[in-house]
Formats: C-alpha cells, structure tokens, sequence
C-alpha cells in the first residue's frame, strides 16, 4: 500500500488524503441534512416547534429567555423532536459540528500503523475534546 | 477571452458590489420599524450576505465569523447569543467546505494543525462558556474593541510569503513539522519548516479563547501566527489555518447547541449561504494573491467594529 498520494507534484501523506475524503462526506451529509430540513422547516411541509411568524419577536431574546418563552429545554433535546423542521435543522448543523470527529478517528489506523504514537495521542485526545464538548459536560450545572 | 486570473477578479468585483449594496439596504431595515417587515425577509438577507462573506472568507485566511459576528450583529435584529452561535456554525461550515480540497492540495498541513487545534479546542470550549455567562453589552462592547484590534493587526502587521526559518525547534522536530507545497502562481513545488513551536501552542490556546467568546472563529489571528511567529509560507498558513478553525470551532459550536444558542432560522440560511460561496473562494486561493482581497476586509472589519462598539457601548442602539 502507497504511504502517500501524488497531486500536483506534491506528495501529500496518505492520512492526510483519508482524512480529506472522510471530512468530504461527513461535510456533505450534514450540508444535505441542514438544507433538506431548512427546506422542509420553511416550506411547511414539516411542522415548526416555534411558528415561523413568531420567530421576529423571539430572535431578539437571550438564549436562556427564548428557551424560557418557548418552553423549550437546551442540550440534545431537539433530538426527540426530528419529526419538526427546526429540529431537522439542527439536527444537520449538529451534523456539521460533529464532522470531524470520524475524521480523527480514521487518521488513528494510519499513525498506529506508523507507530507514531505522538500523532496518535494527539488525533484521539483532540477527538476526546469534541465529544467531551458535544456531551454538553461542560458548562453543566444540574 | 478573459484570462484565468481575470474570472476570479471579477467575481469578487462582482460579489464586492452586491455587498456594498446589500449592507446599507440592511442598516436601514434594522432602524426601521418591524411591524412591516415578513420574517422571511431577515433569512433571505442572511443567505445573500453569507454568500458574499463565503467567497471572500476562504482566500483572505479567516473563517467568515470574523466578519458575520459583527456585521449580523450590527445590522441584524438577532440577539448577540444567536448571532455569535451561528458565526461560529458559519465559521466551521466554511472551513468545513474548503478543507478537503486544502487537505489534498497540500496548501492545510494536518501535521502542523493537529497540535495547534487541541490546544485552541480547549481554549474555545472555555471562552464559550465565558461568552454565554457574561451580560451582553459587556460582550457586544468587547466585540467591538476585538474587531477595531483585528483591523489595527490586519493593517499594520507583515506578512511573509516565504518566511526564513534557519531551523525547526526541536518540539517541531520532533514532532517532524515540515512539508511541500505546489505555489501554482510560481509554478514550483515549495519545501517548508516551522519553528517557535511552543509560543504558537501558548497563542493557539488564546486565539481559540477569543474564538469561543465571540463566535469570531480564528483565522484573523492563526494566519499571522502560522506565518509570522512559525515561519510557516502565507499559502500554507492560511490553508492551515481554516483546517485549524474546522476543528477548534467545532468545540466551541457544540456548547452553543447545547445552551439553546442556535437557531435553525439564523443559522441555516448563513451557514448554506456560507459554505456555497466557500467552495467557490477555496478555488480562488490557489489562483488569487492572498493579499488582493485585504483591503476590502478591512474596511469592512472597521465599519462593522465601530458599529459593535457604538451598540455595546450604548451610543447606537
């Protein structure tokens, strides 16, 4: 197996190239999921948690009072509500948020093969930061 | 027959027009009462707007939150927690869209990233929660300051298309920092080291601070740490830099999503807008000086940080 890829003359490491096309996919998903749902959010053709109409006096709250008025709870809530359009929404911009985390864990292969167990630790703690952010841990108060 | 470096000329002349027309179109509905305005009209402003931010984002080495925070905010009627949630969504959405392309290249180094990104994914993880914890005017007032210091930097700071670096520091050589490059303006391949590496680990972990706090992302300040403080060549630093903003703005967004700072209606026609006009700058930079597009930020940077600061600050509400 090749270590590398050629692209116009220069050689650009083989995980470099893996990380490239796992980050052209996972991209793309959550762009295709973020535009069907906006679609279907904006079109009506999926219902709305917030009626459109409401949205130009609830956009000018803080985070915290729009949750309050809208009844709405933060964290991964949206997640058992995919069946609105918001929520569909979000659900791609999460998508988008969360790309690049099976794009460090494909580079681990690589690095382990190579034995370069710096470039490991670094690849998996950056990936641990991600999802240690996406769990919603920090900031967390009960 | 127009030239290959002509097209990309004229469509930034183009999407440059379409901005200058589009922003005062928006200070003015932002003034005027709400009662007229349909709520389609703001996501239909966004996405333009965005598309415009997309193109010009990519080649002039920042992640487009650095322009959307303070423009959206300034002359949008959204809440500074929705806008910088959704600066930060554009910010990543926009490296998102150019990195596989600068991965391939070989213009975004994933050895010269990784490193800088754990640190700064610290740092934007801690700065979001500063963000979202401080009272807004304080936060609007510091946007404003941090916009008109970014434009002071942009202004007077150098930069180096082939900085001298006599050699790496052994944390760079150890970690076996260095690559090639094609320069498709120079039509030769460029070998390139870093060195200073420790310092730029100390600034990565600041810059991904502020990225966090303002929902700013970071390529204003990675660029000239890449290139300037490492040595790193300009194409590299600035392809490396929106590889970096991928990752350190991806910590930091998941914090927004799960305070309730993201709203679906801002963010989504932003970040489509974004990420369309993205595909089209990422091409631009291999075929474009990186410096041709500067002034226009500029400008815009000093227009809408001195709006933010007025609005913080109370003098323009």
């Amino acid at each position: 197996m090749s270590a590398t890829g050629r692209r116009e003359s220069v050689v650009v490491a083989a995980e470099q190239l893996r990380y490239a096309c796992v980050l052209d996919w996972s991209m793309k998903l959550g762009l295709v999921v973020l535009a069907a749902g906006f679609l279907a959010y904006v079109s009506g053709i999926l219902p709305a948690q917030v009626p459109l109409a409401d949205l130009p006096r609830l956009w000018g709250l803080p985070a915290a009072d729009y949750l309050r008025v809208t009844g709405m709870s933060g964290g991964w809530s949206w997640l058992a509500m995919l069946g609105t359009g918001d929520a569909l929404s979000l659900a791609g911009l999460a998508l988008l948020a969360g790309a690049s985390v099976p794009c460090l864990l494909a580079l681990l292969p690589a690095f382990a093969a190579r034995r370069d167990w710096a470039y490991f630790s670094i690849a998996l703690l950056l990936a641990g930061v991600l999802v240690l952010a996406a769990s919603g841990l920090p900031g967390w108060h009960g | 027959m127009r030239d290959n470096q002509s097209i990309p000329r004229l469509l930034l002349h183009r999407g440059a027009v379409l901005f200058a027309v589009t922003c005062p179109a928006l200070a003015w509905a932002a003034g005027a009462p709400d009662a007229g305005t349909a709520w389609w009209v703001w996501p239909l402003a966004l996405f333009l707007v965005c598309f415009v931010l997309g193109v010009i984002a990519v080649p002039a080495g920042i992640g487009g939150g650095v322009l959307f925070v303070p423009i959206v905010s300034g002359f949008f009627p959204f809440h500074l927690d929705f806008v910088r949630g959704a600066g930060l969504l554009v910010a990543l959405a926009s490296a998102l869209a150019a990195g596989p392309v600068l991965l391939r290249t070989g213009l975004a180094d994933l050895r010269l990233a990784l490193p800088l990104a754990l640190v700064a994914a610290v740092g934007a993880i801690a700065g979001a929660l500063i963000g979202l914890a401080l009272p807004v005017s304080w936060v609007q007032t510091a946007l404003g300051v941090t916009i008109l210091c970014i434009v002071a930097l942009m202004w007077r700071s150098k930069t180096s298309e082939f900085p001298e670096v006599s050699g790496p520091d052994p944390l760079a050589a150890a970690l076996r920092i260095n690559g090639i490059f094609h320069d498709r303006t120079l039509g030769r391949d460029v070998a390139w080291r870093v060195h200073r590496t420790p310092l730029a680990l100390l600034l990565f972990a600041g810059i991904g601070m502020l990225a966090g706090l303002f929902g700013l992302g970071a390529g204003w300040a990675n660029v000239p740490v890449l290139n300037l403080v490492m040595g790193a060549p300009l194409r590299v630093s600035a392809g490396t830099s929106g590889f970096v903003l991928s990752l350190v703005d991806s910590s930091a967004a998941w914090v927004y999503i799960n305070k309730g700072a993201l709203l679906a209606m801002i963010a989504a026609p932003s970040v489509i807008g974004m990420m369309l006009g993205a595909f089209i700058g990422a091409r631009l930079l291999a075929v474009i000086r990186a410096s041709a597009i500067r002034t226009l930020v500029i400008i815009l940077l000093l227009l809408a940080g001195l709006r933010a600061l007025a609005k913080g600050m109370g003098w323009w509400a």
